[in-house]
This record gives C-alpha cells, structure tokens and sequence, in this order.
C-alpha cells in the first residue's frame, strides 16, 4: 500500500481514471451500457469519458441487459475489448445466458481458439434504502462458474489497478464495485500499475483472529478490528480481491497463524462465498485452528425497504466485533 | 422494404457457382448420412440434430460470403460449418471427440468453431449467438475491415426476446448483420404455427430491418436473395433479415424417429420428392445444360471418397489426453 501522503481519489474517480488510461493505451476498448455517455451514469462513475472520447467508444445502449451483454461476447471474440456497465448488480440476472453459457464458455468450447477479453462492471451492496431488486450482491453466481474471473475491490487504490488488469486480461472478468463505497477516498498514486488477479492483501495485520472480508466488508472489518484493539484482541483482515482465482494461500497461511476466522461477505450467507473460503480455510488449516471457521454475510431474505429491517440483514462493524469477540472467549 | 417471396428466375448467377452449390449441397447430405450412421452403429457419442433437406440455405448464403466474414450456427449447424468452409474429416472428429476436432473433442456436434472459416461458434441454446453475431458486426464496423456478420438460427428462436433486443441495437448503430431464420416448420416436436403469432418478417421490419423471404429449397433463390442483403449491409446500408423457409427431413434429432404424433410420413414424402434441394437443381442445370450425368457422376463418387476417408480419420483418431480436461478453461 502506498503512503497517505498520496494523492487522494474517491472510489469512483479511480475507477474512471482507470476506464481512462486504458481507452487512452488501448484503441479497442469502448463501454457500452445504459446512461453511460452524457449521463455518466446515475452513479456518476463515468463522467466526462464521453467527451473524451467521444460517442463512438463511450455508447449509450437501449435498456437491454442480455442484448447488449451478448453484443459485447461477440465484439470482444472479434477484435474489441468492451467494458459493459450494468447498472445495478440485481440486473445480471437478465445477462446469465450470455455470461455463462457464452462468454465463459467459448475459449474451452471452441478447444481454445476464440477469446473473450470483456469486462463487465456492476454494482453490489444493501443499504441504500433501494428495497429487494437493487441491493442484492451477486458476486457468489459468476464465481461459481468456470471461465469467469470475479473482481471485488474494496479500496480506490485497488479499485484502479485491479481493473486496469481485468481490461487487460484474455478473459471475461466479472468487475463488482459497491455502490456504497463510490464516495470513499484513498491514496492513488499518478503512474501507471496494475494489481495481478488472485492475490489477497493484508490490509490490517494482526495476530489472534483473522477476518476476511470482501468488498463492502472490508471497511466493515477495518472497523471491527479497530474496536478489537480497544478490547485486546489484534485482529488481521485480508481481503482477498478476487474470489476467483482465490489465493488460497494467503488465506490460510493467515489462518495457521492466528488459528481463528471469520469470513465475512455481502452475499448471501446460505451457499454463498463465505461458505465456499471457509471450506478452503477448514480444509487448508485444520489442524491449526481453534475453532470452526465462522461465517458472516446477508440474511436469508430478500433485502427489506424499511430503514431498521435492511440494516439488520447485513453485517456490521458491532455485529462482527461481538462475533469475533465471542470466538476469542473475550466476552 | 421487401417483403415479398423472392425467386430465381431472373438470377445471373454464373455456372461455375451453380456447380460448387451443387457440390456443397450434396457434402453436406453425404455427411449427414453419415452422421446417422455413426450414431446407429453406436461410434459416436451423444446426438446430433441433422441438417438434411435444408442444404440450400446455408450453401446459398454461405455462397455470397467472403471467406472472412463471420457466421454463427446452432444446433443444428453441420451444414452452416461446412457450407463456411469446414472440412468433413476434422467435423466428424469433433463429432466423435476427439483430439484432431475442431474443438479438440470438448465442443462436439453443437459447437463446432473454426476461426480459420469465420466460424464463430455453433450454439446449443436457441438463440444463443445473436448477441455474438451482432457484437461480431460491430467489430467489424467499429474495424473498418469490411466483414459482415450472419447469424443463422431456427424459427424456434423467433420465441426468444434477446433476439428482439440485438435487431434493435443492430439497426440503431447500423450494423453489418444478416440474420438468417430457417423455418423448417418444426420447433422441435412443435409445428412452428403454434408457437408463433403473428408474421414473422414483420418482426424484423418493425425494428426497419430490410426483410425478405424466400423458398428455401431453391438455392439459387436463396443466393440471390442472399447476395442483395449481403452487399447492402456491407455497404453499411443497415441489418437484414432473411426468411428461408424449408423442411427439415428428419427428426429434431438422430434419435428422432417415429414422428407420426407430430406430423405424416405423407408430409415428409412430399418435401423429400417435389421439394428436394438437391434434386430440383440438378434438374435445373441439366435443363439448361449446365452440366451433364457424367460430370454429376464424378462429383457424386469424389464427394463419397472424400467422406468416408473422412470418417475413417475421425474413428482411428485418438480422444484427447487426460490432461486436456483442465486446459483452456482461461486463455
């Protein structure tokens, strides 16, 4: 991590900056989605992209998910790298036949011939008072599907270089960012970098318990270890970056170390993310650990409108802590 | 816009062409016989859905491309690959799985690709590939190379709306994309009149698409037809949408066989002696003298060597190595 005393962007300022550098590098990458010229989103993430670089390259599509998710397979098969924006991440639902049974298929179908070199962008993320079709965080759906890469950053400085690697990457890569996190600032140095897919990173280190958090959950961890340290307990949080690939390693090389985890993500807990890390880590680490690997993530109900209800149904700063707490035998 | 049936009385097309329609025609139902056969001497794995009595739509279409344009197939697409330029000999190794396919064995008979033919994929769900074919044409635009995407697909697919949302994202940008509906009156075990409302060119034409219909079983007709389409949008006059309207000979697939609870062997008899592609042209060239039985003769006894040497490769090819069933998961 680079020194604070950087340059400071917000989440969303990092992202385009990224967008940015590589349609200026490279020549065949455009974004395609709804309101992303002029109206640079309702997010606000890609304003000023169009003036840049024109309506050419910046394209405002009708509202069709799965029609323009399916032009963007065919346009990256075929010499173009897009970046498609779909708006809120309830809306994948609409692109699944063409994420999964195209996109992720056509470079093993085709006996490694075609490619495709595409990145999708969405959003994840509860409480925005948004109700049950744009709260949900779906990450869990793609990374259960061979030949997809799945992005979750969490901070600014990997927001960027993680997705100037995805546009890099030969394969369709699956990019989530929090809606709630687009106001978020961080150091982000002026040259160019990317950060590798499937490296985790510590972003707090420490000895007794190890969180793992993922996207939105990392601020979450961040703050539940602060409150640990008032209460003893030195907490490490890593963030894996990418569920797949998954650094395996680093998660359990963490695990053997502090002997105690909780793995905590905004999907939905039942076979979701959470539970596939914490097999990883409870087949990985057994014999170090002193306790089952605990799980946090959604409830199991579709996110409520009413302000009190959704704020129960995600994990929180306290709700962590005491979870951790508890599995200290710090009560 | 024309939406009447087109024929080919007025058609200039040369006899040489006739003659390579002709010889493609009759690969494609050599193949296909042979298909059949491997599946009922239990050599290949698996189905395949047959092609015969449809010949003429892939060939005349195929026939108004050039060698790097793109195309996309569907289950049903033996003929769609080898009309773009396929050979039988690595088809009936994909087929069977093995090593020397296509696809190296892992697509089979519903994903036979070939980027070396502009083949960007068969397709095993039913409109699967409009979204790649129309993002194929806005490559090609966005390029400049000139190419021209088809996108061939059954009139099953007319039931699906991604096909709906890419004429619409192809005639608003333009697009260089004819899409090639063969209604062979059978969705699969379904007569097509139940699952389709209204006229099916004006589903085209209410996106501006310029449409045409035409017999199916005359490939001349279908080339002709093809050709104006083909030049108006590499032109960039905008998409088209061709209906070829044929029959498909045998069942949905080769396992397809008593199909009296969905439609007569009387009906099949009829298409297979008045409206037989194959047979209608033959009739044709020698009326006009085109050709003679001699020459027709040589074609016949070339064609047959030719696939069975070729199937003969595929059944002594060896299946791929174990370790292939891990590779190119990502590029």
């Amino acid at each position: 991590m680079p020194e604070a005393a950087q340059r400071q962007l917000t989440f969303a300022q990092a992202i385009r900056e990224a967008l940015a550098e590589e349609m200026r590098r490279d020549a065949t990458v455009c974004i395609m989605g709804e309101d992303v010229a002029e109206a640079g989103t309702p997010f606000k993430v890609l304003s000023g992209l169009v003036e840049e670089f024109g309506k050419d390259r910046v394209l405002d599509t009708p509202i069709s998910e799965a029609g323009f998710t399916g032009l963007a397979v065919g346009a990256a098969m075929t010499g173009l790298r897009p970046v498609v924006d779909i708006m809120f991440g309830d809306f994948i639902t609409l692109t699944m036949d063409q994420m999964v049974n195209q996109a992720a298929k056509v470079h093993y179908m085709s006996g490694g011939k075609w490619k495709v070199p595409m990145v999708m962008r969405t959003t994840l993320g509860a409480t925005r008072r948004s109700a049950a079709q744009h709260s949900q965080s779906l990450h869990a759906w793609f990374s259960h599907v061979p030949g997809l890469k799945v992005v979750l950053p969490s901070t600014p400085y990997d927001a960027k270089g993680l997705l100037k690697a995805a546009i890099r990457d030969e394969n369709p890569v699956v990019f989530f960012e929090d809606k709630m996190m687009y106001k978020l600032k961080g150091p982000v140095p002026t040259e160019d970098y990317t950060i590798p897919l499937g490296v985790a990173d510590v972003k707090r280190e420490g000895s007794d318990i190890t969180l793992v958090a993922t996207s939105s959950m990392v601020q979450v961890a961040l703050g539940a270890a602060a409150l640990l340290s008032d209460a003893g307990v030195s907490a490490e949080v890593i963030d894996p970056r990418t569920t797949w690939p998954l650094d395996e390693k680093t998660l359990i090389e963490s695990a053997k170390k502090t002997s105690r985890v909780i793995v905590i993500d905004e999907g939905y807990e039942r076979y979701g993310v959470t539970a596939e890390i914490a097999s990883v880590i409870g087949a990985g680490a057994f014999y170090d650990l002193d306790a089952p690997v605990k799980r946090m993530g959604a409830m199991h109900v579709p996110i409520p409108f009413s302000p009190p209800l959704e704020d129960a149904t995600v994990p929180t700063e306290n709700s962590v802590f005491e979870v951790a707490r508890a599995l200290c035998n710090r009560n | 816009m024309t939406t009447v049936t087109e024929r080919s009385g007025a058609s200039t097309t040369k006899a040489a062409q006739v003659l390579h329609m002709y010889r493609q025609m009759l690969a494609i139902r050599l193949f296909e016989e042979r298909v059949n056969e491997l599946y009922t001497r239990a050599l290949m794995p698996g189905l395949a859905h047959l092609y015969i009595g449809e010949e003429a739509v892939a060939v005349g279409v195929c026939e108004a491309l050039r060698s790097d344009d793109y195309i996309t197939s569907t289950h049903r697409g033996h003929g769609h690959c080898l009309a773009k330029g396929a050979t039988p000999d690595r088809m009936f190794a994909e087929l069977l799985g093995k090593e020397a396919g296509y696809c190296r064995g892992k697509g089979g008979s519903m994903h036979i690709a070939d980027p070396a033919t502009g083949n960007l994929g068969a397709n095993a769900i039913v409109a699967g590939s409009v979204g790649i074919a129309t993002g194929a044409a806005f490559s090609a635009q966005r390029l400049g190379n000139g190419r021209v995407a088809v996108c061939f697909f059954g009139e099953g697919a007319l039931g699906q709306g991604s096909l709906y949302e890419v004429m619409n994202l192809a005639q608003l940008f333009k697009l260089p994309v004819i899409y090639v509906c063969e209604n062979n009156l059978y969705t699969e075990y379904t007569h097509f009149s139940e699952t389709t409302a209204g006229e099916i060119l004006s589903r085209a034409t209410a996106f501006g698409l310029e449409a045409a219909a035409v017999d199916g079983q005359d490939v001349r007709a279908v080339n002709a037809t093809a050709s104006r389409l083909i030049e108006r949008t590499r032109r960039g006059q905008g998409p088209g949408f061709l209906l070829a309207n044929t029959y498909r000979y045998t069942g949905h697939h080769v396992g397809d066989i008593n199909r009296e609870y969905y439609r007569s062997k009387q009906e099949e008899q009829k298409w297979k002696t008045e409206r037989d592609p194959i047979r209608n042209l033959v009739g044709w060239m020698l009326e006009q003298k085109l050709t003679d039985a001699a020459q027709l003769a040589k074609i016949e006894s070339e064609l047959t060597a030719e696939m069975d040497k070729a199937v003969e490769f595929a059944v002594a090819a060896p299946y791929p190595a174990l370790e292939e069933v891990e590779q190119d998961v990502y590029a």
